[in-house]
């Protein structure tokens, strides 16, 4: 079917360049500056088509760093919502994952999957480089897929994966 | 001429941390500024109230990641205060060696971001570039790159051999090579200039009233900085605080390239005249009493409030964060700037926004 076959084309151009979204939700800097670190020289996520946008209309990755809580969760949903699908979250540091060492903290509803659906979680306090990049790259095999509609189980953490 | 109000973030290309300015624009300048904050609350003072206070040094040492060890020194040396307890030398030496490599990668970051801010993209990549031999420093001798986590009521946590002292000497031999490199741009290129000189001038008097903290106040003209109280080992350092008299974002930007070079000088001399003996004390008892402690941080400085009423837990902390006390001066310059001036207004006070809501 010549449509397939177009399909599978698109699929493999978007994981060769994909544009992500970094938004702030409530982090301590820790993981935002690490985040910007992926993008310097030293890590160079360019090498690999990927580019920082801050337009949502224009990402493919949502990387989402930090907590929720009831003010930036709004804004936090806008932009998931304005995204084109086929779209990927990752969440990034240990108050990403589950509200981290903030949980109890009377302003912190949880982690980001509390209010979007997240497709790879990312731990550590902040994370290192490498294991924010691995996280992006397992956030593509999930894009190189054809999407369905159920498809939408989380996949497994990154801890105990050796770093690319 | 029509008015209208333009929102300037939370999510925004300039900052990574959701600021919100409520700009009041006519045509293309700027009348009002209104900042709408909470995006980044949390509420950290009332986790005192669940936690040890020994945990809460964790916790205070993510009130803010580009902060984190001063955070954490602040809030220590005010416990420490309370309980009467002595550091050992060695360990008042290695809290200046953190407290100072964290600055220089506080100020290369956001020298990168202000470059960013007028469209030098090379130059921020050329300073993030410099930044990550800093953070190798911390990570080699603290385990973490951002958040060292090193730092203890009493003390701190890890020590350094001889072999590592000489190590951080080396590395800082090569980090202050490459800032003198780049130095001559910053000072002197027509456009950074052009984009930077004479925007957001902050006079001394209106410094001294707005009770602007840090850079931004030495910028203006006003030679105060907390280091010179003689915290930890700063008392017997030899340092003067570096300033500047314009006031604007060329200035601002000056006095954090000088502090990049007496930071690499203080380390110098830390490591120099690093004294051996015990890295912590015996902290005993709990806690009983009241004291307000400040700190020089990168962005300016920092007031710990604590009170104790000798139960295992903090009854009060309250943090005053330096960009807390400079956003009245942010809302004082932008009025009467472009809005293409903006984002170099805005970075030219450094907000750390996650700091100044807590």
């Amino acid at each position: 079917m010549p449509i397939q076959w177009l399909d599978k084309l698109i699929r493999r151009a978007r994981v060769k360049s994909p544009w992500l979204l970094h938004f702030d939700c409530g982090s301590c800097n820790g993981c935002d500056i690490e985040v910007l670190a992926c993008l310097t020289p030293v890590y160079d996520v360019e090498r690999f088509g990927i580019v920082n946008v801050g337009n949502p209309l224009h990402a493919d990755l949502l990387l989402v760093t930090g907590t929720v809580n009831r003010r930036n969760g709004r804004v936090l949903t806008n932009l998931y919502e304005q995204m084109a699908a086929p779209k990927v979250v990752v969440a990034i540091g240990s108050c990403g994952l589950s509200g981290g060492i903030f949980r109890t903290a009377y302003n912190v509803i949880g982690g980001v999957d509390q209010m979007i659906p997240v497709d790879v979680y990312v731990p550590g306090c902040p994370p290192r480089p490498e294991a924010i990049i691995d996280g992006v790259f397992l956030a593509l095999d999930r894009l190189s897929r054809p999407a369905k509609s159920s498809d939408r189980p989380p996949l497994k953490p990154v801890a105990g994966r050796s770093s690319p | 001429m029509r008015t209208s109000v333009i929102p300037f973030g939370p999510q925004h290309p300039v900052l990574p941390e959701p600021l919100q300015l409520k700009l009041t624009v006519e045509d293309e300048v700027i009348t009002e500024a209104v900042p709408a904050l909470g995006y980044v609350h949390r509420g950290l003072e009332a986790l005192a109230q669940n936690r040890d206070f020994h945990q809460m040094v964790q916790v205070t040492e993510r009130v803010c990641g580009i902060c984190s060890v001063l955070h954490a020194i602040c809030y220590c040396q005010g416990l420490e205060d309370i309980m009467g307890i002595t550091v050992p030398p060695r360990a008042r030496y290695l809290r200046v060696i953190w407290g100072e490599l964290l600055r220089l990668h506080s100020h290369l970051l956001w020298m990168g971001l202000f470059a960013d801010s007028f469209g030098f993209e090379s130059l921020f990549m050329q300073l993030w570039k410099i930044r990550e031999r800093v953070l190798d420093i911390q990570e080699a001798t603290t385990g973490n790159r951002v958040i060292s986590g090193t730092i203890r009521v009493g003390g701190v946590s890890r020590d350094m051999d001889a072999r590592q002292v000489h190590w951080i000497a080396d590395q800082l031999t090569w980090v202050a090579h490459q800032v003198r490199q780049i130095e001559p741009v910053l000072r002197e290129d027509f456009t950074i200039r052009r984009r930077t000189e004479g925007k957001g001038v902050l006079t001394s008097a209106q410094a001294r009233e707005l009770g602007a903290v840090g850079p931004v106040l030495r910028a203006s003209g006003i030679a105060q900085d907390i280091r010179q109280t003689g915290y930890a080992a700063y008392g017997e350092l030899d340092f003067e605080p570096v300033t500047a008299t314009a006031g604007d974002c060329h200035a601002r930007c000056m006095v954090r390239l000088g502090e990049i070079d007496q930071s690499i000088d203080l380390i110098h001399q830390a490591l120099d005249r690093l004294p051996g003996g015990d890295i912590r004390s015996e902290v005993r008892g709990r806690p009983q009493g009241e004291t307000l402690m400040r700190v020089e941080q990168p962005r300016g400085e920092v007031v710990y409030y604590i009170r104790a009423d000798g139960g295992k837990t903090l009854s009060r902390v309250r943090i005053r964060t330096p960009t807390f006390a400079n956003i009245p001066v942010l809302v004082k310059l932008l009025p009467g700037i472009f809005l293409s001036d903006v984002p170099v207004v805005v970075l030219s006070i450094d907000p750390c926004v996650s700091c100044l809501e807590r």
